[in-house]
């Protein structure tokens, strides 16, 4: 009996929660257009695949290996050669003015080093404003200098002594890129996408609910209502439950259709995974509206835990290059779990027996922060 | 248009930000918490990929290729495997990213027939980390493969030795590849762009809430008196807020600053115009605060985050969300921040970025200072 009195009470909490969420188009529109434009925008901006990386190319030793050499580069899709370049000040003004990001100098006499089987250097000039950007160029160089070299070895020894070709050993590495192969870095973020952004909307939208009551002083009217606080919070909470649940299913369907990651794992596992994780962002909002007196602050606040989160989240950063200091606190962000389980769930497609470990985290972190909430909850009244 | 009205205006709203004391303190300390975080936690160079080997040979040969493996610092060996199901354990479960299998017979193949072959099973699904992993892996094979050549050509007197290529990279302006000076500006920018948007974004979406908004419609005050004296309290912190971070990151953090503090000064007004203007428009049209607070995160803190060129290369995008990165100032900062702090590129060389941002800047002045009209609902 009394707990059909409270269910009762908690259905006109939540008949009216849903109409003050849903009364003002701003917020209407809020809830449903900013989590699809953003999709779409950040599941284009985010890659970090490098291509076509823009080049300057000064020979001067216009020979046929030389020239051998360059086209290396022209024919990879990783460079393309943007400007014709006469002087050593044209490379340096290039760079200077962000035309090309890697400005190559052939000294005249490397083709005659080559054929006497010195080690040759080559003068590369890299703009390293973008550490990323400069290290995975440096790379692709290498291996095409290697590769060049190797190629030219083998020419030659072939025409010199055709049995040393025989016997030379070789040592090659198979790579096997597992889960992406085609190394397509939107595979790899759009689902990292989907845990920032219901970690943006659920904390925020829950931690203004709250205080708004407190701000405009309707929570003090709710308070001599015979609702309880438990009830309070279930029914402040439950709509952005749902409303949180509709726009990860929502985001997730364009991750699958428009972007075309692949989903290999099971949905009710990603059910499962999204349902703690919005707990656990639930908690953090209520959490916020406990220590924030005005929306000001609830905001501030929010946005004090937003970013810190988002960093240690491994969303853009590769979690294991972080200090160690950083690995270890990471492991308290429920935004680290859930990214790291999204991807996991998207691209492996592995199951609970894997993925309990992100799971256990967050779980862990939902009823800690709920629990202060409703305690805290209970002091911030009297 | 009345000082007198402004200063009054400005009054109310310094009294109202150091009423907020906790605010204020956020909103300092903030930069600060930022740029050590971001300094000490982000990294885009991915040292340390994770390793798993399985050595199935158990030779002399396999032992010394495992030794250049165990000895760089692009790796670091996790975990030893006695069997492949493991190893593909430890990769489905995100443990290792990399997993290097030396196959039976891999040292006698390499002495009989001259050739031998190790594999690399790869985590792809971060397809950044696993392309620099592919390539530290190819380079310990190929050092590995140049020292067993060098060594049968020696004991086999053969053909004169072959020449290798390296190529000497002069890296310009970031010499150690630092991180950490590529993020900097990078931080400045999202710090500044979230802290003058959301500065400004509740501002008048609170007065209309509580009501006092109403009174003020009630004085003679002019709309772009209400503006100018809202904002310009906001200006200081701004450019405190930038000042704080720039004097962190090159006293704490060492960033090379080789440009003009006038012109990062310069742009830094400029930008927080841009910001500052964003939010006081958002707060205009808005009237709830809660709306307002998610239009300020979606117009700031994601584009600024994602499609400023802080993480993510501007130029790899596809073509359309290239053009959708010129409606965000942050996309300018950015680059001029960078080239500021690590180029040092004069003034006259930037002046797309520059005039970029000053049009932004005045376009969302004059927007916000139309969209705002003293008349009740």
């Amino acid at each position: 009996m009394k707990f059909r009195q409270a269910l009762g009470r908690i259905r006109h909490l939540l008949k009216k929660e849903f109409i003050q969420t849903l009364r003002d188009p701003h917020t209407r529109f809020v809830l449903i257009a900013p989590p699809i434009i953003q999709m779409l925008v950040f599941g284009y901006a985010a890659t970090m695949e490098i291509r076509h990386v823009p080049m300057a190319v000064l020979d001067l030793d216009r020979t046929s290996e030389s020239r051998d050499l360059v086209e290396r580069f022209t024919g990879s899709r990783y460079f393309e050669i943007r400007m014709p370049a006469a002087s050593r000040q044209d490379l340096r003004d290039g760079i200077d003015r962000g035309d090309v990001l890697v400005a190559l100098e052939i000294d005249s006499g490397f083709a005659g080093r080559l054929r006497d089987g010195h080690r040759i250097s080559v003068q590369a000039l890299v703009d390293s404003s973008n550490s990323n950007t400069a290290l995975v160029a440096l790379g692709y160089m290498n291996q095409i200098g290697a590769r060049f070299a190797q190629d030219y070895a083998r020419d030659r020894a072939g025409r010199i002594a055709p049995q040393v070709l025989m016997t030379a050993p070789q040592v090659a590495l198979e790579t096997r890129p597992w889960f992406n192969e085609g190394l397509e870095s939107r595979w790899y973020f759009v689902p990292g996408v989907i845990g920032n952004l219901m970690m943006m909307m659920v904390m925020t939208l829950t931690a203004f609910a709250v205080v708004r009551e407190r701000e405009i002083g309707t929570l003090e009217q709710l308070m001599v209502t015979p609702v309880r606080r438990w009830e309070f919070i279930v029914g402040k909470t439950v709509p952005f439950f749902l409303i949180g649940l509709f726009d990860a299913a929502l985001i997730a369907t364009i991750g699958t259709l428009w972007f075309g990651v692949p989903f290999r794992g099971s949905v009710a596992v990603l059910g499962i995974g999204i349902v703690v994780f919005l707990f656990a962002a639930l908690g953090l909002g209520l959490f916020l509206s406990t220590i924030a007196a005005t929306q000001q602050q609830a905001r501030n606040s929010a946005f004090f835990f937003t970013m810190p989160m988002t960093t240690l989240s491994g969303f853009g950063t590769p979690i294991s290059s972080m200090p160690m200091v950083c690995q270890h606190l990471s492991y308290i962000n429920p935004l680290r779990h859930v990214v790291a389980l999204l991807r996991t769930v998207y691209l492996k497609g592995v199951g609970l027996d894997v993925l309990w470990r992100d799971l256990a985290p967050m779980a862990v972190f939902a009823v800690v922060m709920l629990s202060i909430s409703i305690l805290r909850f209970r002091k911030s009244l009297e | 248009m009345s000082w007198r009205r402004i200063a009054a205006v400005m009054r109310k709203e310094i009294v109202q930000i150091r009423r907020d004391r906790r605010s204020l303190l956020i909103i300092l300390a903030m930069p600060l918490a930022q740029l050590l975080l971001n300094g000490y936690a982000v990294n885009l160079d991915a040292r340390h990929v994770p390793l798993c080997l399985y050595d199935r040979d158990r030779s002399q040969a396999s032992d010394d290729l495992l030794a250049h493996f165990r000895a760089t610092d692009s790796f670091d060996v996790v975990h030893v495997s006695d069997s492949y199901a493991d190893l593909v354990a430890h990769i489905d479960a995100s443990a290792c990213t990399v997993g290097v299998v030396i196959p039976t017979r891999f040292s006698e193949r390499l002495r009989t027939e001259g050739h031998a072959a190790v594999q690399a099973l790869v985590d792809a699904s971060d397809s950044n980390t696993a392309s620099l992993g592919m390539g530290y892996a190819q380079g310990i094979v190929q050092a590995y493969a140049g020292g067993v050549q060098l060594e049968w050509q020696q004991r086999h007197g053969g053909a004169a030795a072959a020449s290798t290529i390296a190529f000497e990279p002069r890296t310009l302006f970031n010499e150690e590849l630092e991180s950490m000076a590529n993020i900097v500006p990078g931080v400045i920018a999202l710090v500044m762009a979230v802290v003058g948007s959301f500065l400004t974004s509740l501002t008048v979406a609170r007065e209309w809430e509580r009501g006092t908004m109403e009174q003020l419609i009630a004085t003679p005050i002019a709309p772009f008196e209400i503006q100018i004296g809202k904002l310009i309290p906001y200006y200081a912190v701004g450019i405190l807020d930038t000042a704080i971070c720039a004097g962190v990151a090159v006293t704490l953090f060492h960033v090379p600053f080789r440009g003009s503090w006038i012109v990062l000064f310069g742009c830094s007004l400029l930008f927080l115009a841009a910001v500052l203007s964003l939010g006081y428009y958002i707060s205009v049209t808005s009237r709830s605060q809660v709306a307002a607070s998610q239009f300020a995160m979606l117009t700031t803190f994601l584009p600024t985050m994602l499609l400023s060129g802080f993480i993510f290369p501007i130029d790899q995008m596809p073509r359309v969300v290239q053009w959708i990165t010129w409606i965000f100032p942050g996309r300018y900062y950015v680059s001029i921040l960078r080239s500021v702090f690590l180029k040092g590129t004069p003034a006259s060389l930037m002046l797309e970025p520059i005039a970029g941002l000053a049009a932004i800047a005045m376009i969302l002045t004059l927007l916000a200072g139309r969209a705002f009209h003293k008349r009740l609902a």
